[in-house]
């Protein structure tokens, strides 16, 4: 049998995950299923409740189709109350499904984008409930607000 | 050792091509990790991609590290307390999509154990001296706090808030 996922937590391969494995701290004792782009990334951190999507970026055209089509799946399938993600790409697109669905969305913007927000970032101003910068002077009252950084 | 890092999803060989040609003047072997690269070094030992538990091996054993500019790597610097000498990727060279490294690294240039180099000269420089490893930061370590109590938050009342 298995549980009930109520938070889906997604984060690309490198820095992305790095963020989000800190953050995974606050999500601690909650049903937390994890999405990445990297198999070994899940076997890495121990983490028995997480999948893989496809990497992709605004380059990538066909990839990009493959992820939507995954994350649309997985969310559709999981319908989880929240979606968190330090991005990149698949974790807009979650995002965005995450929004078709109800869910409450968060965009954690990746500490690296310390002078302006990624494209990604933007685009989840349409998306994400609540925006987070790790960078104060990024910061607006429109959003994204700034609730501390990681490093 | 020296671990030189430029991350697993762009090729960064203007910095494997640096680290190899100082290699033989450092005395101290030098291990890197090459990613997408297409150089070959050839006096350094290097892997194009390696299993991550592979890789935190190897970063536990380093001296120093030099990486591109990731902030998966620099995170790690931290972890494991290591002396981090970060080169830039540049969007000039095709070494990404634009400059957001540059801004990334005059940011955390002013932090303790975090090194900046743009060219060989400054890495030669840097390699040559005593460097310190990084330490958390009061200041850093409060604000973690206060992103993981918001995010904390932010996901109780989500999963609460569907249940009432």
């Amino acid at each position: 049998m298995t549980t009930k996922v109520d938070i889906v937590a997604v984060g690309s391969e490198g820095g992305h995950w790095e963020q989000l494995m800190l953050l995974s701290e606050a999500l601690a004792g909650m049903n937390v299923l994890f999405v990445t782009t990297k198999r070994a990334l899940l076997d890495q951190a121990k983490i028995t409740n997480g999948r893989v999507v496809c990497d992709c970026n605004r380059d990538r055209p066909l990839d990009t189709a493959k992820c939507l089509w995954q994350c649309a799946r997985l969310i559709f399938s999981v319908r989880p109350k929240m979606i968190v993600t330090t991005g990149a790409a698949p974790g807009l697109l979650c995002l965005a499904m995450g929004r078709l669905i109800g869910a409450k969305t968060v965009w954690v913007e990746s500490f690296a984008n310390a002078e302006r927000l990624s494209l990604s970032g933007k685009i989840a101003r349409h998306f994400a409930s609540t925006r987070l910068t790790q960078w104060q002077h990024l910061a607006r009252s429109g959003g994204p607000l700034y609730e501390g950084e990681l490093l | 050792m020296i671990v030189v890092t430029v991350g697993t999803q762009l090729p960064f060989d203007r910095l494997i091509r640096m680290m190899d040609e100082l290699a033989p003047a450092l005395g101290d072997e030098v291990f890197a990790q090459t990613g997408a690269g297409q150089y070959v070094p050839r006096n350094i030992r290097a892997s194009a991609a390696m299993a991550p538990a592979e890789f935190e091996a190897m970063f536990r054993q380093a001296s120093v590290i030099v990486a591109h500019a990731g902030i998966g790597t620099v995170l790690k610097a931290y972890k494991y307390r290591k002396p981090i000498v970060l080169v830039p990727r540049k969007a000039e060279f095709g070494e990404h999509r634009n400059d957001h490294q540059l801004a990334t690294v005059s940011k955390l240039g002013e932090r303790r154990g975090i090194y900046i180099a743009e060219n060989k000269d400054e890495l030669v420089r840097l390699l040559d001296g005593p460097l310190m490893p990084p330490v958390a930061e009061e200041a850093a370590s409060a604000g973690r706090r206060r992103l993981l109590s918001f995010l904390h938050r932010q996901a109780r009342e989500a999963v609460r808030g569907a249940d009432h």
